[in-house]
């Protein structure tokens, strides 16, 4: 099982490390480190890696890179789930999943990280058992600590640990019962050179938000469920319910959770909200190229798009560029060669163009590789799948809740070629 | 601790957020003994934070190890907060300080009684991390007492206890009989409890390969199965994992076991779905192909599929490699999702790798022409590494797809015309193997690759044009110009392109031979006479003595068919897949190894099948996939890079083989000369002193992973016929016989003979092994043996491989009777189980005293072998000369006596021809076979030696051997009372003389 982990900044600091089973040398970090540097880029590190005793699986998240050592066969995906949950956790403690803030509450850290795991088995990682076990500081709390000598540890055991329903905790009591559900929707698209789709799919997640009084137990149903092609639920939605009649019954965790993701692929139409007209060229004489982007709506179920943005990684030979924007502004990082072209809202009359020149280094050659275009862009109130849902129910408790229902279309991985 | 104390106060004092990165600021001197004074305060609140401090500073790694005994006088708290940092600290220091932790123990034991379950459970927990020894004796009874705990937290958290101690001490662990209880707690009613004992169990198992420990029944199954529903995420892949190693019974139980699972595919933890994809693509084997429920489930199993790839990269890159297992043994699940495996541009490289070895998986005729175009899209890519994977994919689907060989082929000419270096000698390194597959079809386009030939620079490159020149000589006009530009740089190009050059234009001269005759003898004296490198000087003599003797010959051999190359050789080996898909989600299916071949410390790791035997028969009978499985730790290579026949034979030594360690036994070479210098003086020196210094040494049996051809035995004995031994085991020059280094001496007539593929019996004193029983007719049991006769003992030497996929036990061995009596001296000693893909050596000492019957050929030997599968027959020969005993020679007087009293019509004679030894030295070698030369006449400069041998069964066979100096060819005649033996010792004597 999971033996040690250590986390190791941008740099290649380790700042905090962590046994589960007797103490590791941090040299064995070495071999991570000889990957980073061959690897050039931080994103491009192999997450599994062999080395003469130990096998080193890592996650690279908020510039962190979190790096686990087994030393026995156990399933890697169990690992980087395992991490993920780690960042996860301490991103829902502290609010962010940086180098700073973990170093500011490293003690809370450290005993987060004893508490999920025992002896490299997963113990606690629900976030709802943690919180009651280690209490997420407060600045509140910190003050009503020092003055009372208090402890932000829970001394009494975790209810939610032992019963049928791991993720709530008995007890809650609200005085607004509310339930807020967010169906967000994520295009990933690849068009090629002429517009055409490649591939397009949709990812979806049902994020929640409830605070409900007692142990209340829903039913969300949906008005075309048969639209999901793959579904993945949290623990607490009925299975047998859904396979026989296609609604989510659950008793939910407190508090914000993930209560569905799924999936919506490519044999199903997926409707691309926008066309990109574009045309980058480079001139094999003259240290130029020249580039032309159109953008308009096109399946947008009649809603504004909104957020628009395009981000091109230009080719390295790429010096400057020089361009006019109808519409919004636009940068060019000549470090990073990345343009960015901040439209924000699209207007249907009035199409944005961003046009005008490149200017190449000179004596170098053409460049070779086409860059390829990264859109992003937000459609409020509307699943672009047209996924609805049709009605929450409660059942178990007798006060009536706030119910609300939000849509979100967003932009995942959206890719033109040119 | 002034300064640290103001900052605390100061920080109170403004209101400021406390945060913990004031731990990290103190590093100046004297810092530990501040802290001591801290941690020994009378303020609890002081203390904590002072626990905090030491706690922070060990969490950067810093050494406050020193602080140990005023850490622990603060572990006797109510404060929960302070007893859970004081154990912390525990956990990490108490190993380096044994003798102080054991003041910890008290403490401990007490906790374990308190009624709060969560500090119980802590205790126990806490106590296990603590590697110590002495502690552990400690921990027994508060252990067994919390395994019984009313409360399942306590209960679960026990679980785990036992798998820490059973990790420091195993034997304790077995003794207080913790295993048992252990078992018991998989029937316990709480889910949670149920899973924690089955991760226990399974971790405890790993180290115990052998034990019964998770004895899976129907109503353990079924037990799990309730569990599997009810637990934690985490709980459900260690049942997932632990259901994985059930067989189930039938199809029927095996359907209902998927049924159960199914949902699983559901979780939103992709470690939960690719548990379960384990379980249903093994349990799914042993389902009827036409049930309607086995379409459902392949229905099934690919959303979820799906679904994973657009998680994290890291989870998605796990998930390909896994995707590639399922794809090659299922393809029919993801047929229809081509597009998902389309790369993105900011994917990162190792998805972006994977995702495209999957699209050529899944290239089929339906939608090639979709990855055509985005392999070309690839092309343009800027990550090198991509991009020269996206060319080679190209050739990849025109070898697959056959409709799809011509758009392949004019994809890759529009990229070798976009100039781009690398992009174009990986079309071309491609390209060739299109020719390979085939061949005379896309001829036209050489004359693009040949404008392109001065832009190599990449070895693999320059040797694929090269081959090509060389394989199309007759259609490039210039070709001897060509292949002439190259030769300039002879000595500086790497081997394989000297190899490549050196085949090629030997090629070009025997298609061209009236104008490239000069270029020829060029490159083969810079073959022979400028290179020290042995592969290339060995093959250039064997062209040379190829060309030089039978041009006729030559043709043959090297303008030989070649076999066509296909698809399949990229696939991984199906007994090797099959274990693979027993393996999903773990490491063994991102390495695409076997666990065998990489985890640690796994003593004969159980080699897991799938069930249902369908498929698995298929794999066993093609001797092709068998003889793979010995190589495949090896990555699988694309395509055989070289290019004929006669360069893949020779290159198949060019890297040593390095799973065999030692070095080789002494060349038969070496041994001879020894012999002669040591003259008449090692009469009675049997010949195994010269070979016990070799490690394989025949009393041993040895194991080895590496298959049979490399042993050393072997390669000792076979010396004059691979050329490519030098090269293999880098011998110098030196220990080659004399005659290897001048190019036309007898000996390289010897050298030309053999490898030239003339079959000629091998061997020093006994024969190289031969396969004996093929793997295909054993249900996967190869065996391959010789003879030897050592120190006076007759031995039956075998290698047995496993080339099954399940462990093989208990083998036995017995003969039929035989001519002259053999028979097993004693019991066949393997006393280890056999595991797949491994050999093992074993040597059965043999006697002449079992019961006796005519054979036909005379020395047949008709043997069966049993083992836990089945019992399995095969017939051998063995050399007549391993029944020649010690005390064959014969009184002179004897001998002339018995001469002349045998009829002349029991006389017999043959010749044994390129014989290259004098007299003497073959008396010597002949002597340690105990052929005895009694007397030696000279008539006429033509040696007459009389010799005797005595046959086990007291049969005296008496011989004339007359060598004539100069002529390679040996008169024998023999003379015997039974001259049905004649032939047989004839036989021997080529043997024994040839080696």
């Amino acid at each position: 099982m999971i033996h040690s982990l250590f986390l190791i900044n941008h740099s290649g600091d380790i700042f905090l490390e962590k046994h589960w089973k007797s103490v590791i040398s941090r040299s064995v970090c070495d071999y991570f480190f000889e990957a980073k540097e061959k690897a050039v880029e931080p994103e491009n590190v192999p997450p599994v890696l062999q080395t003469p005793h130990h096998y080193l699986i890592s996650i690279y998240r908020g510039k962190l890179f979190f790096l686990s050592v087994i030393q026995t066969e156990v399933p890697p995906l169990f690992v980087i789930e395992f991490l993920h949950r780690v960042a996860d956790t301490i991103q829902d403690y502290f609010g962010e999943c940086s180098e700073g803030v973990i170093k500011d509450n490293v003690v809370t850290v450290y005993e987060l990280l004893e508490e999920m795991l025992d002896n490299g088995f997963p113990l606690a990682t629900e976030s709802n058992v943690l919180k009651e076990m280690i209490r997420p500081p407060t600045i509140l709390r910190s003050v009503v600590n020092t003055l009372t000598g208090g402890s932000n540890v829970g001394d009494t055991l975790p209810t939610g640990q032992l019963s049928n329903v791991p993720w709530r905790r008995a007890g809650v009591k609200y005085t607004n019962n509310e339930a807020y559900f967010d169906v967000i929707e994520e295009i990933d698209a690849i068009l090629d050179k002429s517009g055409t789709t490649v591939f397009a799919e949709i990812q979806g997640v049902i994020e929640a938000c409830v605070r409900l009084t007692g142990m209340p137990d829903l039913t969300l149903s949906f008005m075309n469920p048969r639209l999901l092609d793959d579904v993945s639920f949290h623990p607490c939605v009925r299975f047998k319910r859904w396979e026989a009649e296609r609604v989510l019954s659950f008793i939910p965790p407190d508090g914000n959770f993930t209560l569905m993701n799924y999936h919506v692929s490519s044999q199903n139409l997926v409707a691309i909200p926008v066309y990109v007209k574009q045309s980058i060229s480079f001139f094999e004489t003259g240290p130029c190229g020249r580039l032309d982007i159109t953008i308009g709506p096109k399946q947008n179920m009649g809603k504004t798009v909104e957020n628009m943005m395009v981000t091109i990684h230009m080719p390295k030979a790429v010096l400057s560029a020089n361009l006019t924007a109808t519409q919004g502004n636009y940068t060019y990082d000549i470090t990073t060669k990345v343009l960015v072209w901040d439209i924000g809202k699209l207007n249907p009359q009035k199409l944005p163009n961003l046009r005008g020149s490149l200017s190449i280094q000179a004596g170098t050659p053409k460049p070779e590789e086409n860059p390829s275009l990264n859109i992003d862009l937000k459609i409020q109130q509307v699943a672009i799948s047209g996924l609805k849902v049709s009605r929450l129910d409660m059942y178990g408790e007798k006060y009536k809740p706030f119910k609300g229902v939000k849509y979100l279309t967003k932009a995942g991985k959206f890719q033109v070629r040119t | 601790m002034q300064e640290w104390a103001n900052q605390l106060c100061e920080n109170r004092q403004f209101g400021s957020k406390m945060t913990d990165s004031k731990y990290f600021t103190t590093t100046k001197k004297g810092e530990i003994f501040e802290l001591k004074a801290e941690l020994n305060s009378d303020k609890k609140e002081k203390k904590k934070e002072a626990v905090k401090k030491v706690i922070a500073s060990m969490t950067v790694g810093k050494d406050v190890s020193a602080l140990f005994p005023d850490v622990v006088n603060c572990m006797q708290t109510d404060n929960l907060e302070l007893k859970k940092l004081v154990y912390l600290y525990l956990m990490n220091y108490a190993k380096s300080q044994p003798d102080m932790a054991i003041m910890a123990v008290n403490t401990f034991v007490k906790d374990c009684e308190d009624p709060n379950p969560l500090i119980r459970a802590l205790a126990v927990r806490t106590m296990g991390c603590i590697r110590v020894d002495k502690i552990t004796e400690y921990l027994c009874e508060p252990l067994r007492k919390c395994l019984k705990d009313e409360d399942p937290y306590v209960r679960k958290t026990a679980a785990v206890c036992v798998a820490k101690l059973h990790d420091i001490n195993a034997q304790l662990v077995e003794d207080q009989g913790f295993l048992d209880t252990l078992k018991d707690l998989i029937s316990d009613s709480n889910p949670m409890v149920v899973a924690n004992a089955v991760a226990a169990l399974s971790e405890i198992a790993e180290s115990h390969p052998n034990s019964n420990l998770l004895d899976l029944n129907p109503q353990t199954i079924n037990k799990l199965l309730t569990a599997l529903n009810e637990c934690t995420e985490w709980g459900q892949i260690f049942i997932l994992d632990c259901l994985a190693n059930y067989t189930p019974r039938d199809d029927r139980e095996s359907q209902s076991i998927c049924e159960r699972v199914t949902p699983r595919l559901s979780h939103a933890n992709s470690a939960v779905v690719l548990s379960a994809v384990k379980v249903l693509m093994k349990f799914m084997e042993m389902l009827p192909k036409d049930l309607d429920y086995y379409g459902t489930l392949l229905k099934k199993l690919a959303p979820p599929l799906v679904t994973l790839l657009s998680a994290e990269p890291e989870l998605q890159y796990v998930a390909l490699r896994n995707i590639n297992l399922i794809v090659q043994r299922r393809p029919e699940i993801l047929k229809h999702e081509m597009k998902v495996f389309f790369v993105k541009y900011n994917d990162p490289i190792y998805v972006k790798l994977e995702k495209l070895d999957i699209m050529i998986r899944l290239a089929s005729q339906a939608n090639i022409a979709q990855v055509l175009a985005e392999l070309k899209e690839y092309a343009t890519e800027v990550d090198v590494d991509f991009v020269r994977k996206a060319v080679r994919a190209i050739g990849r689907c025109a070898i697959k797809v056959e409709q799809s060989a011509e758009r392949c082929v004019s994809t890759l000419l529009d990229l070798i015309q976009t100039k781009v270096n690398y992009v174009v000698q990986e079309a071309i390194v491609v390209i060739k193997d299109i020719f390979r597959k085939y061949p005379n079809k896309y001829e036209s386009v050489i004359a693009t690759l040949c404008e392109n030939l001065d832009s190599l620079d990449e070895p693999e490159a320059r040797a694929a044009m090269i081959w090509i020149v060389g394989e199309y000589a007759e259609r490039i006009d210039n070709a001897d110009e060509l292949l002439e530009s190259f030769l300039e740089g002879f000595h500086d190009e790497s081997t394989q392109v000297q190899l490549q050059l050196l085949t090629a234009i030997v090629k070009l001269f025997l298609k061209k031979p009236t104008e490239t005759q000069e270029l020829v003898q060029q490159v083969l004296s810079l073959a022979t006479q400028d290179s020290d490198n042995p592969d290339l000087r060995d093959r250039g003599y064997i062209y040379w003595r190829l060309l030089s003797t039978d041009p006729v010959a030559a043709k043959e051999v090297v303008l030989a068919e070649k076999p066509l190359i296909s698809e399949e050789t990229d696939l991984i080996e199906p007994t090797l897949l099959e274990e693979l898909i027993c393996h999903i989600g773990t490491l063994a299916s991102v390495y695409h190894k076997p666990p065998s071949a990489f985890v640690e410390g796994s003593r004969g790791v159980q080699h897991k099948r799938l069930p249902g035997s369908a498929g698995s028969a298929d794999s066993v009978d093609s001797p092709d996939t068998a003889s793979a499985a010995g190589v495949s730790e090896a990555p699988p290579a694309v395509i055989p890079s070289q290019g004929d026949l006669l360069g893949d034979l020779l290159n198949l030594d060019l890297t040593p083989p390095t799973a065999t360690g030692p070095p080789p036994a002494p060349s038969s070479g070496l041994q001879m000369g020894a012999m002669d210098l040591l003259g008449g003086g090692l009469d009675s020196l049997p010949p195994i002193p010269l070979r016990t210094d070799t490690p394989q040494s025949p009393q041993f049996y040895h194991q080895s992973p590496s298959p049979p051809d490399y042993s050393p035995t072997e390669l000792g004995g076979d010396l004059g016929g691979s050329p490519a031994l030098g090269a293999g085991f880098g011998a110098p020059p030196a220990a080659m016989p004399a005659s290897f280094n001048a190019p036309v001496s007898g000996g390289l007539d010897d050298l030309f003979d053999l490898g030239g593929g003339v079959g000629m019996p091998m061997g020093s004193y006994s024969p190289p092994k031969t396969v004996w029983l093929p793997a295909m007719k054993a249900k996967g049991l190869e065996i391959s043996g010789t003879f030897a006769r050592r120190a006076g003992v007759i031995q039956m030497e075998m290698t047995l491989t496993n080339k099954a996929m399940s462990v093989m036990t208990d083998f036995a061995i017995q003969f039929n009777r035989n001519s002259f009596g053999l028979a097993p001296a004693g019991p066949l000693q393997i006393l280890t189980p056999l595991s797949p893909n491994q050999s093992i050596e074993a040597a059965l000492p043999l006697s002449t005293v079992g019961p006796v019957m005519k054979m036909e050929p005379l020395t047949n030997l008709q043997v069966a072998v049993k083992n836990n599968i089945d019992v399995f027959y095969f017939s051998c020969q063995y050399p007549i000369s391993m029944l020649f005993v010690e005390d064959g020679k014969m009184e002179r007087q004897v001998f002339l006596a018995t001469w002349k009293d045998i009829p002349n019509d029991n006389e017999s004679q043959f010749q044994i021809k390129d014989c290259h030894l004098n007299s003497d030295a073959a008396s010597n070698k002949l002597q340690g076979s105990n052929v005895f030369t009694i007397a030696k006449r000279t008539v006429e400069g033509q040696d007459m030696l009389y010799q005797s041998m005595k046959l086990t069964n007291g049969i005296w066979v008496l011989a004339e051997l007359r060598v004539q100096t100069g002529n390679p060819n040996y008169t024998v005649s023999l003379k015997c009372r039974a001259p049905e033996v004649s032939q047989c010792v004839f036989q021997s004597y080529e043997a024994m003389l040839k080696n």
